[in-house]
């Protein structure tokens, strides 16, 4: 049914349409929660829970249900996830859940995970949605590690509550305020801006060496 | 893409004067009083800040902006301006820091001068105030000793500035807003109280206002519409209330002056049309005024300029001039 081979389900998630680098959905918990490493690896495993759950699930029911009301179906059914996950992160890290507060239960509005049913749960056979699942699932964790611990040592000085650098740290407050989720996200948004810009321009190169249009006066 | 050693177009040609980097250098000198009056008051220390500021802005020119626009004086006008709202005791890394945000992030990634929406000084002050509390509010006072540092400027990089023996006190307005105490007059406008490196000689500031006015390097309508709505609204929340201060203070007092002569008149970031112009320093005196009586920050001016930066757009686009000639055609009666 899909044009592209398994491997490409998943590492397409990662890199190439990385969630929040790329896409930029789901940049409310990346932008919110991020303050700390910790946070945001807790967010980023409930969200990749909620994602292969619900794509599992939507894959499976996906020839029952009625175009008309699928929408309010795949939000349904992660709204079951999100429930579970909510719950079990109370009775398991209950400080954490408190300081990740409502964003838990926004983790039902994440549009990457709507995204993702919309796009691909529902077109594609189990296998395959679950692989794509956890490519974008994985993005997501990579993408808010990067953003908290880069907003973490520089707000405190340490990592995960463990201090990385040495001596009296002068700690950046604005990094764990709001602007600093802000900041944090422009800087990797620019780093990943420019990448991409770098390789586009290699490919050009590569396949108009003496600039593009230029072949006749070359030759 | 150089541009032709001779263009040749049809006349008549007007020879201009004034250029980019001649506006630029005109205002950097015009700066040197109120630098060496901040050197007069703050010593050694206040060199290091400015110094730092000016590295920290110079060197992320350098290293991202283009090479031509490194000499043209733009970068050393922010460098200079954020030194001089700092305060004297801050360690020269946090500067550094503040110089090399308020290019970056201030002019840089918006293109380049010319093309920023805020003020990169202020942006770079702002970025400090939010990432370093309370280095930058720590206002050490005049003292006898002019060779003394006036705090750890020569702090590691990214390391908390140590304990220095150094008298701290508020600032003016901090006195009045929170210990409701008065700072005299003279005092005040010679700058002979606490505070930033530049916001402490309002008389000196002020001459060197007038003097690029009298260039025209800057629009006379800004700092003025400044002064007179803080002025008039002093006077009628002092009548009001007589807990608040009064016209004189609030002028002289804090960054004010600072503030409406060189930052908010910045070519850039600062309305094009003259009735804008009026618009715009009204509103930053509004708010310098709501900020520095109700808000919760003893001093408003980098706010209130700010925001006002932000509204620029919009006030450039409703106080277009209308073309000559094109008056709307009067409705005829049926």
């Amino acid at each position: 049914m899909s044009k592209t081979s398994p491997q490409q389900d998943f590492f397409r998630g990662i890199w190439r349409e990385n969630p929040v680098l790329i896409q930029m959905l789901g940049l409310c918990p990346a932008l919110a929660v991020s303050n700390t490493l910790e946070n945001s690896l807790v967010m980023g495993i409930a969200t990749f829970f909620v994602l292969t759950g619900s794509s599992l699930l939507v894959s499976i029911v996906k020839k029952a249900v009625p175009g008309e009301v699928r929408i309010s179906t795949y939000i349904l059914i992660i709204a079951t996830f999100v429930t579970v996950a909510d719950m079990t992160l109370e009775a398991l890290v209950p400080d954490i859940h408190k300081a990740l507060g409502a964003f838990v239960a926004l983790i039902v509005v994440n549009c990457m995970i709507l995204g993702r049913q919309e796009a691909f749960a529902s077109k594609n056979p189990v296998g395959r949605s679950l692989l794509d699942a956890f490519g974008t699932g994985f993005g997501f964790i990579i993408a808010m590690v990067m953003m908290g611990s880069i907003r973490e040592i520089l707000g405190t000085g340490a990592l995960l509550g463990m201090k990385v650098i040495p001596g009296p740290f002068e700690p950046w407050v604005i990094f764990i305020l709001p602007p600093g989720g802000f900041l944090t996200l422009g800087f990797w948004l620019l780093l990943f801006g420019w990448i991409e810009k770098r390789r586009v321009e290699r490919a050009r190169v590569r396949e108009w060496p003496h600039g593009v249009g230029a072949r006749e006066e070359a030759a | 893409m150089t541009a032709p050693r001779l263009l040749i177009t049809a006349w008549p040609h007007l020879a201009e004067r004034d250029s980019t980097p001649r506006i630029m250098w005109t205002v950097n000198v015009s700066l040197i009083p109120v630098i060496v009056a901040a050197i007069y008051y703050f010593g050694p220390s206040a060199v290091l800040v400015i110094v730092a500021a000016l590295a920290g802005c110079l060197a992320t020119e350098w290293l991202f902006g283009s090479r031509e626009t490194l000499f043209d004086g733009s970068a050393v006008i922010t460098g200079l301006l954020l030194g001089l709202c700092l305060p004297a005791g801050l360690p020269m890394w946090m500067a550094f820091v503040g110089g090399a945000f308020a290019i970056g992030f201030g002019k840089l990634i918006f293109g380049g001068l010319g093309q920023n929406i805020f003020n990169p000084a202020l942006l770079g002050r702002a970025f400090l105030q939010a990432a370093f509390p309370v280095a930058l509010t720590t206002w050490p006072v005049i003292r006898e000793n002019w060779w003394a540092l006036r705090g750890d400027n020569l702090a590691l990089p990214l390391m908390s500035p140590g304990e220095v023996d150094v008298l701290t006190s508020a600032t003016p307005l901090g006195l009045m807003k929170f210990e409701q105490q008065s700072t005299e007059l003279g005092k005040l406008m010679i700058g002979a109280t606490g505070g930033s490196l530049g916001e402490t000689a309002g008389i000196l500031i002020l001459l060197c206002g007038a003097y690029l006015a009298w260039r025209n390097y800057l629009n006379w309508r800004i700092p003025i519409s400044i002064f007179l709505t803080v002025a008039a609204l002093a006077t009628l929340t002092h009548w009001l209330n007589p807990a608040f201060p009064g016209a004189l203070f609030m002028l002289f007092s804090g960054g004010l002056m600072l503030g409406a002569v060189y930052m908010a008149t910045d070519m850039v970031t600062s309305p094009v049309t003259n009735r804008g112009c009026w618009l715009y320093g009204v509103g930053i005196g509004v708010l310098v005024v709501v900020i520095r009586l109700w808000g919760g920050l003893a001093e408003g001016v980098m706010y209130a300029i700010l925001l006002m930066n932000a509204m620029v757009p919009f006030i450039n686009r409703a106080t277009q001039p209308r073309v000559f000639g094109t008056r709307a055609a009067v409705k005829v009666t049926e």
